[in-house]
C-alpha cells in the first residue's frame, strides 16, 4: 500500500467517525435548538486548540443485534485543548449517535480522559447529552457509570470539574454532575432527573412535564443542583471560560492572578447600606464596590438568595466571597442558604482561593418547615466548612450580627484571620427589640405606659448593645473600619496572609454532617 | 433573566423587629403547619384507593381494618389510629389519591 492510499485510507475512516449520526440525526439535533457535540467542544475551547483522542473506539457489545451496529466513537468525544490558554480536558456526549446512550467502550474514553485531567492536574469539563444507559449493554453500562462516579469523587477537590448539561441527563447519569464543583444548565434545552416523567405517572400517578420536572429552570430555582444557568447554548460557554478564568488548575495551584483594576462604582460604600438595621439594600453593590473592576461573578444567582457566593478579584488575586443578603428573607440563614454556602467554601478551601465573608443578618430563620427540614444538621454544614478552611480567611461585619449567625458568618472563633466591623456594625445575642422585651419584660409589663417604657428600654439596650465595640473590647473583632477602608483593609490582609499555613490533627477525612 | 424573582417588598418579623425585605418563591409559598388530627386518614403515600372496608357510621376500633391502598406495587392495608365512629369517607375503589390527601374521618 502506498502512503497516499494509507492516507486515504484514513482520511475515510476519521471522516466515518467525525460524522457522528449523519446528516439526518445532526438535523434533527440542530433543529432541537441544539448544538453538535463538535460544535459544543469548539465553541467552548480556543481556536485550533482541540486534540481528540478515541476515535476509533468500538463498543464489543454482540447482543440484541449490536454486533452489526457501528456506533461512531461511540457516542462521546473525547480530547484536550486550551481555555483562554488555560488547559482542559474535556469530554463531549454526541446525541446524535444512539441517543448519545452510555456503554461501556463510551464510558472508559470518559475515564481515561478524566485519568489524565487527574494525572496532569487540570480542570474536566464534561458536556452530558445522552439518553441515559444502553440498555442493550445491561450491566456493563451500569459499571461504566460506576467507573464515572468513582473517578469524580476521587478528582474532587484535587482538580475542578465542570458539567454542562446541554441535552436529557437522566437515572444514574446526573450522578456524575452531582459529584462536580459546578453544573452548567441552559434553558429548555437541560433536563435532569432520577425518574422520569412517565415513571412518576406510572408509580405515582402524579403528571408533570419533563421541563417542569427537572428542566434548567427547576434546577437553578427550586433544587439547587445546577450553578449557572443560561438562556443559550452561547451563553453557557462564555460563563465556562469566565469561571475558568478565575479558579486554578488545580489543588496545588493558586488561580492566575489578573492585572489589578479599582472598582468601577467609585468608593462611598456607606451610601449602599441603610443605617436602620430593618431597611433592605442589595449586598451585591456592596461586593462591587469593593472589588477589582466592579467584576462580581455570582454563583448559584437564583436559588436561596438569602446568600450570595460568587468570585471576584481583590488586586488581581481570585476570592470567593460570601455574603448575606438583606434584600432577600433579611439576610437569613435556613437550609439551603446554609448549604449553598458551605459547599462554595470547601470548594474555595479546596482550591487555595481566600474566602471574603460579609456579615449582616438577624440569625437563622424560624419556623416548622425549617426544623423538620433539618436546619440544625444543613446549618451545622456551614460551621463546619468555615471551621475546616485553611485559607486565609476574612469577615467584614457590615450592620447586624445577631446570635447564633454572628458564631456561623466566619467569626473570630471559627478561625477567621482577620474580622473587621463598619461603625455600624451590631454584634450581639439579638436585635435591640427582641432583648429589651425579654430582658426588661417586668419594667416593661409593670409600666405605667408600657410602650413608653419599652422605647425606653430599647433605645438603652441599642446605646449599650448595638455598636461593635464590645466585641471590639474582647479582642473578637480585630479592627473597627471605616466603610471607605474596607478595600485597603482587605487588600492588605490577603497580601499579609498570602502564605498562611495551618497545620491541623492528622486524620483520614472528618466526618462532615453532609 | 426572566426568573419568577419576587420583587415586591414583604415585612418579616424576627425577634420583635420588621425587616422590609423580599421572599424567596420557597418562602412566600410555604404553608403554616397543620397539627395532626388523629381522625384524620391520609395517604402517605400516592396510589390507588382498591377497597373500602367500611362506610360511614361504622363503629371501628384501633387497629380495624378501613381501606387497601395500592401504591408502589404494594397493597398497603390502612388500619384505624383509633377508636370511634366512621363519620365521612371520601374515596371510592379504583380512586387515585395524592400524598397527604384526606380519606376518610374517624371521631
Amino acid at each position: 500500500m502506498s502512503w497516499l492510499t494509507k492516507i486515504r485510507d484514513f482520511l475515510s475512516r476519521k471522516e466515518t467517525v467525525i460524522s457522528g449520526g449523519g446528516a439526518k440525526a445532526i438535523e434533527k439535533q440542530l433543529a432541537m435548538g441544539k448544538l453538535t457535540a463538535r460544535q459544543r467542544i469548539t465553541a467552548i475551547l480556543d481556536p485550533d486548540s482541540f486534540y481528540e483522542y478515541d476515535l476509533f473506539v468500538e463498543h464489543k457489545c454482540a447482543d440484541f443485534g449490536m454486533d452489526k451496529k457501528s456506533l461512531p466513537g461511540d457516542g462521546v468525544i473525547t480530547g484536550t485543548g486550551t481555555i483562554m490558554g488555560y488547559p482542559v480536558c474535556i469530554f463531549a456526549q454526541d446525541f446524535t449517535v444512539a441517543g448519545g446512550s452510555l456503554g461501556l467502550a463510551h464510558a472508559r474514553k470518559i475515564t481515561k480522559i478524566m485519568d489524565h485531567a487527574l494525572k496532569l492536574g487540570i480542570p474536566l469539563i464534561g458536556i452530558n447529552d445522552s439518553g441515559g444507559a444502553r440498555i442493550q449493554e445491561g450491566v456493563n453500562s451500569l459499571a461504566g457509570y460506576g467507573e464515572i462516579f468513582y473517578r469524580n469523587t476521587l478528582a474532587s477537590g484535587v482538580i475542578p470539574q465542570l458539567s454542562v448539561i446541554l441535552g436529557p441527563c437522566a437515572g444514574g447519569a446526573v450522578y456524575s454532575p452531582a459529584l462536580t464543583d459546578f453544573v452548567f444548565v441552559v434553558d429548555k434545552i437541560s433536563k435532569m432527573f432520577i425518574t422520569g416523567p412517565e415513571v412518576i405517572k406510572t408509580v405515582l400517578g402524579e403528571e408533570i412535564s419533563m421541563e417542569d420536572l427537572g428542566g434548567a429552570r427547576v434546577h437553578t430555582e427550586i433544587s439547587g443542583n445546577a450553578h449557572f444557568y443560561a438562556d443559550s447554548e452561547v451563553e453557557c460557554f462564555e460563563q465556562i471560560k469566565k469561571l475558568v478564568s478565575f479558579i486554578p488548575w488545580n489543588n496545588r495551584k493558586k488561580a492566575d492572578p489578573y492585572p489589578p483594576k479599582p472598582p468601577r462604582t467609585g468608593r462611598d460604600v456607606e451610601k449602599i447600606i441603610p443605617v436602620e438595621n430593618n431597611r433592605p439594600y442589595d449586598v451585591r453593590d456592596v461586593i462591587k464596590a469593593v472589588c477589582d473592576d466592579s467584576d462580581f461573578f455570582e454563583v448559584q444567582k437564583h436559588w436561596a438568595a438569602n446568600i450570595v457566593i460568587g468570585f471576584a478579584r481583590m488586586q488581581g488575586q481570585t476570592i470567593g466571597v460570601v455574603a448575606n443578603q438583606p434584600l432577600v428573607l433579611a439576610g437569613v440563614l435556613d437550609v439551603d442558604s446554609s448549604d449553598k454556602a458551605a459547599r462554595f467554601i470547601r470548594f474555595c478551601d479546596a482550591f487555595n482561593i481566600p474566602l471574603v465573608t460579609l456579615v449582616d443578618l438577624p440569625g437563622y430563620l424560624p419556623g416548622v418547615d425549617q426544623e423538620h427540614a433539618g436546619v440544625i444538621r444543613h446549618g451545622a454544614k456551614l460551621l463546619y466548612a468555615y471551621s475546616e478552611a485553611s485559607v486565609p480567611k476574612i469577615t467584614v461585619i457590615l450592620r447586624k450580627a445577631y446570635g447564633g449567625g454572628y458564631i456561623a458568618m466566619c467569626s473570630r472563633h471559627l478561625g477567621a484571620d482577620f474580622v473587621f466591623a463598619w461603625p455600624s456594625a451590631e454584634i450581639a445575642v439579638m436585635g435591640p427589640e427582641g432583648a429589651a422585651n425579654i430582658i426588661f419584660r417586668a419594667e416593661i409589663q409593670g409600666a405605667a405606659d408600657p410602650n413608653a417604657m419599652r422605647r425606653e428600654k430599647v433605645a438603652e439596650y441599642t446605646a449599650k448593645f448595638a455598636n461593635p465595640y464590645i466585641a471590639a473590647a474582647n479582642g473578637h473583632i480585630d479592627a473597627v473600619i471605616l466603610p471607605a477602608e474596607t478595600r485597603d483593609f482587605l487588600i492588605h490582609a490577603m497580601e499579609i496572609s498570602a502564605q498562611k499555613t495551618e497545620t491541623r490533627p492528622s486524620k483520614k477525612h472528618g466526618v462532615p454532617p453532609v | 433573566m426572566p426568573m419568577s424573582e419576587e420583587l415586591e417588598l414583604h415585612q418579616l418579623i424576627l425577634d420583635d423587629t420588621v425587616y422590609a425585605t423580599r421572599f424567596t418563591r420557597k418562602f412566600a409559598q410555604h404553608k403554616p403547619h397543620q397539627p395532626v388530627n388523629p381522625g384524620h386518614l391520609r395517604a402517605r403515600i400516592p396510589g390507588v384507593v382498591v377497597s373500602v372496608a367500611v362506610q360511614p357510621g361504622r363503629k371501628v376500633k384501633r387497629g380495624d381494618p378501613l381501606l387497601i391502598l395500592e401504591a408502589m406495587k404494594m397493597r398497603n392495608e390502612l388500619l384505624s389510629p383509633a377508636e370511634g365512629v366512621v363519620t365521612k369517607v371520601y374515596v371510592t375503589p379504583g380512586q387515585m389519591v395524592t400524598k397527604g390527601e384526606l380519606l376518610l374521618e374517624i371521631e
